[in-house]
């Protein structure tokens, strides 16, 4: 039984890297336009896997176990392993099924584009990494598919690599992921030195009832299990685009649209989610990390919505929008709602990566990502537009689609995680379900109702999208509209199936909830639903019914928060300013021309230019001719035979 | 007393006739002097009852590597080549070389210490049976190895010496 | 009887000889000449030695001499008839193509 299990495991991962080998070393000679049938195959029947290993998980058969010793160096002994909980099978779906269908939909989106195969070879190793990351059964492995996937992120960021702005999008997301990672990895250096492991089994075990012992950390007092949530939840930041680090997705938009349908929207994005779900027992053991994170979920969702607010670019209202909504699951988990974060991870999955692609079809009939440029699409691309309208309604958290179900939850479980921390917020919350629904029907009604605004040649060229880009939006549309159904809520008088299934996991919420009445929890669930409506409301009353409104209203907020809003409040600069400066003025003038300039190019130059002064002297000595060489070789006999003598009559 | 004017004689004899062979100016001078130098050297095998290797000194060395040697100095045509000078520019190095490791051979000799007393004398030494039942049994496998490699030095020659083939 | 260093001093002289002969002639056949007389000086040796060491070892390993001479001859004499061929000259003062 275990080892079919087993055998099954290992294949879930092990056929995108088999087709990653398969598109990456054949795919630019005889592969080429034919790549897709290998990747969209492979992953495919990854997810028919996924889908068993969920069964099996539902009826109890978890698995947890090593595969392969990978280091075995004095104490340090790690293994690649798989841990399959409920958890992982959760994640296992998301990751699965939104990979299936992006593979299927650039089928037609990617279709002819230059560098195919590579595309699809990144694809593979993406989901291969992304597997691994959520299928780990130890810290380390976790690291590597969580620095696998910021890779293969980079390079499908980059992937129009001819493009200067994508090249630069890469790099800086590499970069803001290496602030994150750096704490994350000394959050796994402590996790070691503490508990002499990086199993899960063994780390999570020994925190049961571990007392966490104070320490003094830069003049602070502390204790050591904040300074690990905390380093850890750096990395959860880095990746899920928290701020202050969440400057790398908007920019990620330069990638091709599926792509930032997979991972800069689905998957990727929310691995800092499943980290902190992941090491609940982590985070649970620090109330004052639970607080930061908390704080930084509700800051984050607040920030990008504004943001959001009035971009023009459709993909980076989208890109903020999942910053938002990541706000939104690091919020749920920062109150000890883990199982609502993955809830809320799991349909965001569906309805924002339906966004991301439905945004994709519009761009490839349009050919332009401006919504200022479109308008009046409705009646040209239907299926697009319907889908569109369902992702938008889902987040904007109306029911009964599945945006609402996890949004409502987050925002119950901060309203009642206690005291007027909670209320804050779930205020916050409830602001950004407005801005939510405002901004995403903002980009509805300029893209898909009104007058056409672009160029007049291009109207008569509007057309839907093929159907290998139109099935997928309807499967996510399935998922969008359905999705929620599996959690619903226990005041509707169901169990929450969702939540109960991660129990063993993620555990229960804290027991404060029980002090608040059903009531209450109905008003919470209302003021969303109405918060949600108020923002399609205004957003339709703004740029449905009359146009000039927009204007008037940027003007009435006298510019300036609007300035602010539009320079996404300046961070990008702020950091050139703060960061980027210095560092290229010391890399410019003390790196480049003290250290690099003199000491290392000395050091390497010289050697060669001394070694080649020698040879130039020495070589003379190969003269070429036959004699001198005999000469020299009788003249050494001479030395040896001499040296021997000599030798001898010393004894 | 005999004997050792065998041995003078010989001695001499081969000096001489090396320090002709290394100073004719024409090949061919060089290898007439070097056929008498090898009966000269034949002797002096007879004369330490070594009577296989004297025979196949002759029959070997004089008759069929020297009659090579013949060969390919007459084959070329070397009168141009004669004319030129005729040793290299280091030949003054080479002589004082060759006479400090003369020298110090010679002192090295002196370190030697042999038995000059005459051993017992072994009937066959040098006899040919007794050399072909050594050949035959001890060293056997050697022997069949010389074979191969006078097969490979035919083969070798052949191909190096021949014209390239017209394509 | 003559003492063994005798021979062993004539071998030496034949040996250096065969040396000079290498070493200051241009004349590629005169230079192989002088490889055999080096060759030659060695089988003296040993057969002297064999001689008074009362050991036919000495002369079985002459024997070898001979045959690898031999062998060595013909590829040598080849090699002199190509090159001839080649480059219309027996200097090899001449041939420096491995000059550094």
């Amino acid at each position: 039984m275990t080892m079919e299990i087993t055998n099954m495991h290992m294949l879930i991962p092990g056929l995108p890297l088999l087709a990653f080998l398969i598109n990456g070393l054949f795919g630019a000679r005889w592969i080429k336009q034919e790549a897709h049938w290998i990747a969209a195959l492979a992953v495919a029947v990854s997810w028919v896997l996924s889908v068993m290993t969920l069964l099996k998980v539902m009826q109890g058969h978890t698995y947890y176990g090593d595969i392969y010793t990978w280091i075995s160096s004095g104490g340090l002994r790690v293994s690649v392993g798989f841990s399959i909980d409920e958890l992982t099978a959760v994640m296992l779906i998301v990751v699965t099924t939104v990979s299936t269908l992006v593979h299927l939909y650039s089928v037609g989106y990617m279709h002819g584009e230059e560098g195919y195969s590579r595309f699809y070879a990144y694809l593979s190793l993406f989901t291969f990494s992304m597997l691994m990351l959520i299928m780990s059964n130890n810290f380390l492995q976790l690291y590597f598919g969580w620095e696998a996937v910021g890779l293969c992120s980079y390079l499908l960021i980059g992937f129009y690599h001819q493009k200067e702005s994508a090249a630069r999008a890469g790099m800086k997301a590499f970069i803001v992921n290496r602030f994150g990672d750096f704490g994350f990895a000394l959050g796994l250096f402590l996790i070691y030195l503490t508990f002499g492991s990086l199993d899960y089994q063994t780390v999570f075990s020994a925190i049961d009832g571990w007392q966490s012992p104070a320490i003094s950390l830069l003049g602070l007092e502390t204790d050591l299990a904040t300074v690990i949530a905390l380093l850890l939840f750096c990395g959860a930041v880095g990746k899920s685009a928290q701020v202050p680090l969440h400057v790398w997705l908007p920019d990620a938009m330069e990638g091709p649209t599926p792509v930032s349908a997979l991972i800069h929207a689905a998957t990727m994005v929310t691995a800092g989610v499943f980290l902190l779900a992941r090491c609940n027992a982590i985070f649970n053991l620090s109330p004052a990390a639970m607080a930061v994170v908390a704080v930084t979920g509700a800051l984050t969702s607040l920030f990008a919505a504004t943001i959001a607010l009035v971009q023009n670019d459709i993909k980076r209202v989208i890109a903020y929008s999942t910053i938002s909504q990541l706000g939104y699951m690091v919020l749920a988990c920062g109150v000890g709602a883990y199982s609502a974060g993955v809830f809320h991870l799991y349909t965001h999955a569906f309805f924002k990566a339906l966004l991301f692609l439905g945004a994709g079809s519009v761009i490839h009939a349009v050919h332009d990502q401006d919504i200022r440029n479109m308008g009046g699409l409705f009646k040209h691309m239907k299926i697009t537009a319907i889908t569109f309208w369902i992702a938008s309604l889902s987040i904007s958290g109306l029911p009964p689609l599945a945006g609402f179900f996890s949004k409502d939850e987050i925002l119950w479980l901060a309203y009642s995680s206690g005291g007027s921390f909670g209320k804050m917020l779930w205020a916050t919350g409830t602001l950004v379900a407005f801005l939510t629904a405002f901004y995403s029907f903002r980009v509805i009604f300029r893209t898909f109702h009104g007058e056409f605004r672009g160029e007049v040649e291009k109207k008569d060229h509007l057309h839907e999208s093929p159907a290998s880009m139109t099935i997928p939006l309807m499967l996510l549309c399935a998922g969008a509209v359905g999705a929620g159904w599996i959690g619903l809520p226990a005041l509707w008088g169901f169990e929450n199936h969702f939540a109960e299934f991660l129990k063993p996991v993620v555990g229960h919420v804290a027991a404060e909830h029980g002090n608040y009445s059903h009531s209450e929890e109905w008003m919470i669930m209302a003021i969303s639903v109405a918060a949600g409506l108020l923002g399609l409301g205004l957003a339709w009353a703004m740029y449905a019914r009359k146009t000039d409104l927009p204007e008037r209203a940027a003007g009435a907020m006298s510019g300036v928060p609007y300035r602010l809003f539009f320079n996404k409040y300046y961070v990008d600069e702020i950091y050139d300013y703060l960061i980027i400066r210095p560092t290229v003025w010391v890399a410019k003038n003390i790196l480049v021309t003290v250290t690099d300039g003199l000491i290392i190019e000395g050091i390497v130059n010289g050697i060669p230019r001394s070694i080649g002064r020698i040879s130039q002297w020495i070589r003379k000595a190969q003269s070429g001719v036959l004699h001198h060489y005999a000469a020299v070789i009788v003249f050494g006999f001479f030395i040896m035979i001499a040296a021997s003598l000599i030798w001898a009559g010393g004894n | 007393m005999l004997p050792k004017l065998f041995f003078f004689y010989f001695a001499a004899m081969i000096t001489g006739l090396s320090v002709l062979v290394v100073t004719r100016k024409n090949p061919v001078h060089s290898v007439l002097w070097m056929l008498l130098l090898f009966f000269n050297i034949a002797g002096l095998y007879l004369f330490l009852n070594a009577e296989m290797i004297a025979i196949i000194q002759v029959i070997v060395y004089a008759g069929a590597i020297l009659v090579l040697f013949l060969f390919v100095v007459l084959l070329l045509d070397l009168k141009k080549e004669i004319a030129g000078e005729q040793y290299t520019d280091i030949w003054s190095i080479a002589v004082s070389l060759v006479a400090g490791l003369f020298l110090l051979v010679i002192i090295t000799f002196q370190a030697f210490e042999i038995a000059d007393s005459e051993p017992v004398m072994l009937s066959d030494l040098g006899q040919p049976d007794a050399i072909g039942r050594m050949l035959y049994t001890e060293y056997l496998f050697p022997f069949e190895i010389t074979s191969v490699i006078l097969l490979v030095a035919i083969i070798g020659a052949i191909v190096l010496a021949k014209r390239k083939l017209k394509e | 009887m003559i003492p063994v260093t005798w021979y062993m001093m004539l071998s030496a002289a034949i040996f250096c000889i065969g040396i000079f002969g290498f070493i200051a002639r241009r004349n590629v056949i005169i230079m192989f000449i002088s490889i055999e007389l080096m060759l030659n000086a060695v089988n003296i040796n040993l057969v002297a030695m064999s001689h008074y060491l009362q050991d036919m070892r000495g002369q079985i390993l002459v024997f070898f001499i001979i045959a690898v001479a031999a062998a060595e001859a013909a590829i040598g004499l080849a090699i002199i008839i190509s090159l001839f061929r080649n480059r219309a000259t027996v200097h090899v003062d001449e041939i420096k193509e491995m000059e550094g």
